[in-house]
């Protein structure tokens, strides 16, 4: 996180370096002058800026901190949300532990985020080149054609994808079916039924990852590929070895919100499959929504919602771990 | 088509650059084709949207829409999408703006801290808090069935003010001073000086936050119990035909309402869209 903020802030000081005391040196003596900071003078003086981020932390404290810890005291009860709370200990978490369905929850969020993502990613990396090529007439349309999608309510185009790949009548297997291709059970057979709904994000989120890699590719200085280029390298190995590698921070951060955006599915599966068939498409958040709102165990979902959330931070630091080896490597 | 010696160079490279067309061509046409039969779909009576007969319909209708608007009240989910949306995006870039600016042009003690304390404070998914914000809504707050869990919990938020904050860097510290030799207070030099300063921003966080709000469905589905409070995603899930039959005719009319505002939003701003999405991205 420190490494990340101050990069972050060095980027941003620009050639003016217009903002005064941005840099902030360890010196000696640097803890007194910490403690004289939190001198009632020293507030008073910044009372401005401590009053305009005040509203974010009042609301954090309120509708962020206090809920988790709430949960925390949920998560010990059985409570079907209206009358007395009963006091159960570690129970729920014991059950979780052995809980098939939600832990079938979390293999369905990472098998789909095989599925789809590296598809995706390299669709994007792709198709952010070829837009990026210089010849390419009507730039702007295409990219907003592509990025069209995104705006676009989920329950609308669930439905959308739902009725096109419809097994009996859909427009899909029509058309499949005048190639000669016999029915796909694309909503009816666990596995299709995940391909579809990778298909599905795939075409919900190419559009914005692709504008993701075209602006990375936009900062990357055309002299490098040029200069390569000149040397004999083919445009493949210029791609490989050149646009990729200098690519690698902006990729990064697009495969990472996909593991944050795949984890926390719950629209798109909804609507496409209900989280069938026999739960083969059912997340973890829609687990934790049944369980509060449908089965009214909102301590069970409390658990549930902890596990979840270790589950996700666990996930992170792999890979942050994973990222950091790399580039030490 | 391999490649070859030097006279067919010119033919190497035009037939590269038809498949680079046709690739891209292809990849829109994948993107728009949901889109088209979204609307194709709109226009045809039930029977028609599974009979599969023909791409374009035969017997071409408004009644979907009819039925949408008439039955539906998809004007009544309209207004409760735009109003929800317009409040907490207007409140929201406010807020954000302010935390944005405090950041980048301040020194505080615990600036540092804060800003960490913030920026961590990304890594919770909103379904770990959802279960107990829900409870507080409707046991403390007694807001369920009301447009503010939609608008308050999210007013001042961490990525907002990130946003903001890299913004915030451009506006000129010279003018800043000026206006406080001159007297003005600090929240008029915000209103007044850094608002108008910094109004490509606004847009672009606004155009997210609309966006993200309108088309919201997992919490509005959580908290929004009556019809007549239905946002317009609600409203199109809650579509169902008769048990066992989606009404996919109104859905697809519903679906085509859904987008036209967003599209027009697009169309209008696309580009302060776009600046903002890859804002984040390119800096980090």
């Amino acid at each position: 996180m420190g490494t990340e903020r101050r990069r972050i802030s060095d980027h941003d000081l620009g050639p003016r370096g217009g903002v005064p005391g941005l840099r902030v040196e360890r010196r000696p003596g640097a803890r007194a002058a910490a403690r004289s900071r939190l001198h009632p003078r020293a507030l008073w003086r910044a009372r401005w800026p401590l009053l305009f981020i005040s509203p974010f932390f009042v609301l954090f404290a309120v509708f962020g901190i206090y809920p988790i810890l709430f949960s925390l005291w949920l998560s010990l009860h059985e409570w079907r949300g209206i009358g007395p709370m009963r006091w159960v200990g570690l129970e729920n978490y014991r059950f979780l532990f052995g809980d098939g369905i939600f832990w079938g929850s979390m293999r369905n969020s990472l098998i789909l985020f095989l599925i789809y993502v590296p598809v995706m990613t390299l669709l994007a990396i792709v198709l952010a080149s070829l837009l990026h090529a210089g010849f390419l007439r009507l730039q702007g349309i295409w990219r907003a054609l592509i990025f069209l999608p995104h705006i676009t309510s989920m329950v609308a185009t669930g439905y959308t994808f739902r009725l096109l790949l419809e097994t009996r009548s859909g427009f899909v297997n029509q058309a499949l079916g005048v190639v000669g291709i016999g029915q796909v059970a694309w909503l009816d057979d666990r596995w299709w039924a995940r391909i579809s709904l990778g298909l599905l994000m795939i075409w919900a989120w190419l559009g914005y990852n692709t504008v993701i890699m075209l602006a990375g590719l936009q900062t990357i200085p055309t002299e490098i590929a040029e200069a390569a280029r000149v040397d004999g390298a083919t445009q493949a190995q210029v791609f490989r070895q050149i646009t990729v590698p200098l690519l690698r921070p902006v990729i990064i951060f697009s495969v990472t919100l996909s593991i944050i955006g795949t984890f926390q599915m719950y629209t798109e599966p909804l609507v496409l499959t209900g989280g069938g068939p026999v739960r083969a498409t059912e997340t973890p958040v829609m687990q934790i929504f049944q369980t509060t709102f449908a089965n009214l165990r909102f301590g069970y979902a409390a658990a549930m919602s902890y596990v979840y959330f270790a589950v996700i931070v666990v996930i992170t630091l792999l890979q942050f771990r994973f990222v950091s080896r790399e580039d030490a490597g | 088509m391999k490649a070859s010696p030097t006279p067919h160079r010119r033919w190497d490279e035009a037939a590269k650059r038809g498949l680079i067309y046709l690739a891209v061509v292809g990849t829109c046409a994948f993107m728009m084709f949901p889109f088209l039969w979204m609307f194709v779909s709109s226009l045809k009576p039930f029977e028609e949207i599974f009979a599969g007969d023909s791409f374009l319909p035969e017997n071409p209708t408004l009644e979907n829409y009819r039925s949408l608007f008439a039955q539906g009240d998809a004007l009544g989910k309209i207004w409760n999408s735009l109003y929800i949306a317009t409040v907490a995006t207007v409140l929201s870039v406010f807020l954000c703006a302010l935390g944005g600016y405090a950041f980048a042009k301040f020194r505080f003690p615990g600036r540092a801290f804060l800003f960490g304390f913030m920026l961590a404070s990304l890594a919770i998914p909103f379904a770990v808090v959802m279960v107990p914000l829900f409870v507080m809504m409707r046991n403390t707050f007694h807001w369920i069935d009301t447009p503010w869990p939609l608008i308050i919990p999210g007013a001042a938020n961490a990525f907002g003010i990130f946003f903001m904050r890299q913004y915030m860097f451009s506006v000129s510290d010279e003018m800043l001073d000026a206006a406080r030799v001159d007297g003005a207070s600090e929240f008029g030099i915000f209103l007044r000086i850094v608002l108008p300063t910094t109004i490509p921003g606004l847009v672009s966080l606004g155009i997210i936050f609309f966006m993200g709000s309108w088309n919201n469905f997992l919490w509005p589905s959580a908290v929004l119990r009556s019809e007549e409070n239905y946002t317009v995603p609600l409203m199109l899930n809650a579509l169902q035909g008769p048990p066992g039959r989606t009404a996919y005719d109104v859905l697809m009319a519903g679906s085509v309402v859904s987008l036209v505002p967003m599209l027009l939003v697009f169309l209008a701003l696309q580009r302060h869209l776009i600046a903002g999405i890859t804002a984040g991205s390119v800096k980090g």
